[in-house]
Parts: C-alpha cells; sequence; structure tokens
C-alpha cells in the first residue's frame, strides 16, 4: 500500500498543476482570448472552488467506499485550493489592479463579492499555516479539528462570492452551490446520525448501571 | 449645437487608415477567390451581403471619430456580450453563424407619420454611410475602439417624422428560438429592448451600424443592423435590431427589467457612479496591459452633456 498510495500521490500533484500549466501555456503563446487577466482570474478562481469541493469529497467519499487511504490526499488538496487561491489573489492584486492600494481597499468595503473572496482568502491562510504534521500535534488533535471546519465557511464565501459577481446568468456559480450543499449536507446526516448513536449508548449506560448495581 | 472634437493622441501616433483596411484585403481576396472557385452554377443567385465583405462608407472622415487605435479586429469579433449566443465572451463568435440575417426588414411604427417596414438592402441605398471610430465601454470595465460603418439614426428618424407624443424611441432586437441557444436560459426577459430619449435617439453621434473596419457587420457583432451610442455603456447598443418604436412613455429595457437597482434607463458611462457590485472608476481597454482612468461620458461629454444639463446623474444612472 505504501508504494501504491507514493505513485497515486505523485500523479494527483501533477494533475492537480495542469490547470496552471494549461494558463502558462495560453498566456505564452497568447491564447488566452481577448482579455487575458480576467481569463486568468476566472481561471484560478473556479479552479480555488473546485479543490476546495474535492477536499470537502474526501470524507463522504472515504465514509461511502471505506477507501481510507484517501486521507492520505487531503492534506496535498487541500493546499492545492490554497495554491489556486494565491494565484487568484496576485492576479487581482498584480494583473487587475496593478497595486492600486486605494481601490483594492474601496473594492474589500464596498463590493460585497469582493468581501466574501476576501474574507475567504484569509480564512483559508490559518488553514495552510497548520497544515503540516508538527503544527497538527502541536495545537492537540480536538483544536486542530475544530480550527479546520473554517473550511466550511471558506467553501460557503467562495461560493456566494462567484455568484455575486455574476452578472445575470447564475448557471456556474449555481453547479458549484449544489455541489457544496450536497457535502455540507451529507456531513449534517454524518453529525446526526453519531449524536443519535450517542444518545442510544447513553440511554444504554444508566440501564447497566443499574444492572452492575443490583 | 456646437460640436467639438477631442485631440486624443498626436497624428504621429495614428495608425494609417488603410494599414488596418489592407490588412483585411488579402485575407478577402483569399476569401473570395475561394468563394468563386466553389460557387460555379450558383453565381447567378442573387447577391446578398455577408460578414466580411466590403462595405463602401464615403470616403469623408467623420469629425466624431477618435484618433485613437482601433482594437485588433480579431479581439473585436472573438470577445463579445450576446446573450442570444450564450453568456460567455467566445460564444456569440462560436454560435451566431446561425443567425439569419437575410431577409431582414426593419419596422419603424408608433408614434410616427411615416410608418415604415424597411428591407435592409433599402435602407442600405437611402442612407448614406459613414465611418465612425468610436470608443467603446462595457458596463463590465473593459472597452475597445471601433470603426463602425452606419448612418445617423437621426437621419431614418427624419424619414419618420415622429409625432408631437414621441418622446422616447424603443429597440427590440431579433428574437431567434431556432437560431438563438441562449434564449433557452431565461438570463433576460427576451427578446433583448433597449431604450432611448428622442434627443439621444436624434443626436448624431448615435448611429445605425451596419459594418465594421471596412467590412459588413459579422453576425456575433449584431449583423445586420444595430444600434451605437457612444456614450452609454455597450449594452444600450443594442444589436441586430427589428423594430424601432416610438412611444410616448420610457420604455422598459430588459436590463431594467432583469436587475432594476444595477441597470437604469440612462446608462450613461460615468466614472463617478459605480455599479453596485464594481467600480466604474477606470477600464482595461482590450490589449492593454494597465487599466486606464474612464471618462465622464466615455470620453464625448463635449458633445452630450448638454443633454443631461440639470439631471441628477447619481439618481438617473
Amino acid at each position: 500500500m505504501g508504494a501504491r498510495i507514493a505513485w497515486i500521490k505523485a500523479a494527483v500533484f501533477v494533475l492537480a498543476l495542469c490547470p496552471l500549466a494549461r494558463l502558462a501555456v495560453g498566456a505564452f503563446a497568447g491564447a488566452l482570448g481577448a482579455n487575458p487577466i480576467e481569463a486568468i482570474t476566472r481561471s484560478t478562481g473556479t479552479w480555488t472552488l473546485s479543490f476546495l469541493l474535492i477536499t470537502l469529497c474526501v470524507t463522504p467519499l472515504r465514509k461511502l467506499t471505506g477507501w481510507n487511504w484517501l486521507l492520505r490526499l487531503r492534506r496535498m488538496l487541500g493546499l492545492y485550493a490554497f495554491f489556486y487561491a494565491v494565484l487568484h489573489f496576485i492576479t487581482y492584486v498584480w494583473l487587475d489592479q496593478f497595486f492600486d492600494l486605494g481601490a483594492m481597499v474601496k473594492d474589500v468595503v464596498k463590493r460585497p463579492f469582493i468581501t466574501a473572496g476576501f474574507t475567504s482568502f484569509l480564512l483559508l491562510v490559518p488553514l495552510a499555516a497548520t497544515s503540516t504534521s508538527a503544527m497538527v500535534k502541536k495545537l492537540g488533535a480536538k483544536k486542530w479539528l475544530a480550527l479546520h471546519r473554517l473550511v466550511y465557511a471558506v467553501g460557503v464565501g467562495g461560493v456566494i462570492h462567484y455568484w455575486w459577481l455574476v452578472k445575470r446568468d447564475i448557471t456556474q456559480p449555481a453547479v458549484y452551490a449544489a455541489v457544496l450543499v450536497v457535502l455540507l449536507g451529507l456531513r449534517l446526516l454524518y453529525y446526526a446520525r453519531e449524536s443519535a448513536a450517542t444518545a442510544v449508548a447513553r440511554r444504554r449506560e444508566p440501564a447497566l448501571r443499574a444492572t452492575n448495581q443490583r | 449645437m456646437l460640436i467639438k472634437r477631442r485631440g486624443d493622441v498626436p497624428t504621429s501616433e495614428i495608425t494609417d487608415q488603410g494599414v488596418y483596411l489592407r490588412r483585411r484585403e488579402f485575407i478577402q481576396a483569399a476569401g473570395l477567390a475561394a468563394i468563386g472557385a466553389a460557387a460555379g452554377g450558383l453565381l447567378t443567385a442573387p447577391r446578398t451581403a455577408r460578414a466580411g465583405e466590403k462595405i463602401h462608407a464615403g470616403a469623408m472622415k467623420s469629425p466624431f471619430s477618435t484618433a485613437e487605435e482601433p482594437t485588433s479586429y480579431k479581439d473585436a469579433t472573438t470577445y463579445n456580450n450576446y446573450y442570444e449566443f450564450g453568456t460567455d465572451k467566445e460564444s456569440p463568435a462560436t454560435h451566431a453563424g446561425k443567425l439569419k440575417t437575410r431577409p431582414w426588414t426593419l419596422m419603424v411604427e408608433g408614434e410616427v407619420k411615416k410608418p415604415r417596414i424597411w428591407g435592409v438592402e433599402d435602407l442600405l441605398k437611402k442612407m448614406s454611410l459613414q465611418e465612425r471610430i468610436y470608443r467603446m465601454r462595457c458596463v463590465e470595465g473593459w472597452s475597445m475602439v471601433i470603426p463602425w460603418v452606419g448612418f445617423a439614426l437621426g437621419d431614418l428618424i427624419r424619414e419618420a417624422e415622429p409625432t408631437g407624443k414621441a418622446k422616447f424611441v424603443e429597440f427590440v432586437t431579433a428574437y431567434q428560438p431556432d437560431n438563438m441557444p441562449g434564449l433557452r436560459i431565461p438570463a433576460l426577459d427576451w427578446p433583448y429592448v433597449e431604450g432611448l430619449r428622442l434627443d439621444e435617439a436624434m443626436h448624431p453621434l448615435t448611429i445605425l451600424a451596419v459594418g465594421m473596419y471596412g467590412e459588413v457587420l459579422p453576425n456575433q457583432n449584431g449583423a445586420p443592423i444595430r444600434l451605437v451610442v457612444p456614450w452609454k455603456y455597450g449594452f444600450k447598443s443594442g444589436k441586430s435590431i427589428a423594430r424601432i418604436r416610438f412611444v410616448e412613455r420610457m420604455p422598459q429595457s430588459a436590463w431594467m427589467k432583469a436587475s432594476p437597482q444595477e441597470y437604469g434607463f440612462y446608462s450613461n458611462v460615468n466614472p463617478e457612479v459605480d455599479h453596485p457590485r464594481w467600480s466604474q472608476a477606470n477600464e482595461r481597454r482590450i490589449g492593454e496591459f494597465l487599466k486606464r482612468k474612464t471618462l465622464m461620458f466615455n470620453g464625448y461629454a463635449d458633445q452630450v452633456a448638454s443633454l443631461y444639463t440639470g439631471m441628477d446623474l447619481k439618481k438617473n444612472f
């Protein structure tokens, strides 16, 4: 299994770089259309969302299939979401706004879709920063897990960012929203089941105690 | 009315008009040769104007034309908003080939003494065509410079003789469900409708275009006949116009119906009045890297500001 997972990891690592490679080749060949900056912004943005959703797929997929090795891909997938988010952010700051700080501050404060996007990006930073095994140990599993639940907020914020940006045809953001709803819905379902199971266990406990006392 | 023209760019920087026109000539020659070779017996068929065919504008340069360098033909014909063919910028160029542009009639109706159904060919015969190189500013924050070929809408309006009741002009655009895949998505209330105040429609800057870059209008750019109002955001310049109706009350445009808090009737280019979701202070000229400042009325303030004297442009956005 160890060798196989190493291969799978390597394959995912290379595959996840393909969108960037496509952009780089397109930019170099002048094949990104009439508005290349917009094309880069769009592409890095949608790939951020895609990697976020792919990362959120790991847990439900693992539960459905029993493939526990999927868990070993999660960190890399999450970091790729962050990687494309950074590219998206750099595209905005450098190519789109050209470091016009005043205009950017105005954007973040005045424009809800940028507020949503910027907030989501900021929330991703601590997740990326605490992604190493050393940080998991340092924080302790419980705290680390609690912190990384932020990814749900990031997903919601990211989809809202896309939805509010679109002028009229909301088909594409709606697809991302639908997938996110399913993925978060599954988690609610798991949570409900688990708490039901604990409740049953608790109900049994006093009965057990009673038997023991007798 | 005193009409002034801005001196935008030193003459030394102007690309000679002939240069970009000739650039297309050899492509056209090749195309015609291919058609000639393929046509054979079809040569007797009636000749209809097709996208890419040369169109003759008068030789006189318009004082309204900007001296700025036109956007590349490729960019202007592959980066379009024409939602009837899809909401992506690339979709119109891919799908608009299906638009049926002949026969084409333009109905002029409503509050006019002489309503008429114009065949597009009759219009071309009647009106004198002129080249107008205009800036085009999209509400999304990008802009182009396009050498249109067309005629003053005012000329057509004078033919129709509006009655005293005519205060506004409504433009209804083509609705071809079989040819327009975008109509299946209820992004807007189809058919696409736009409107102008009568004095805006009569303004000499306002034209109906039938060509660009010296050629017949490509379908994705609004063939066979489209409105061009250069001091307003691009969406006001309706494509593939089928009906022009003179009315007493302000028409409801497709975008006003879709999102009244974001799109008003006037939609004049105004760097000081932001779209609720993005700034309008700057724009990216297609083909350029750095953004440039957006100009009041898209740089046509000298010609059109007087139309809006005393109006609160923040309210009448």
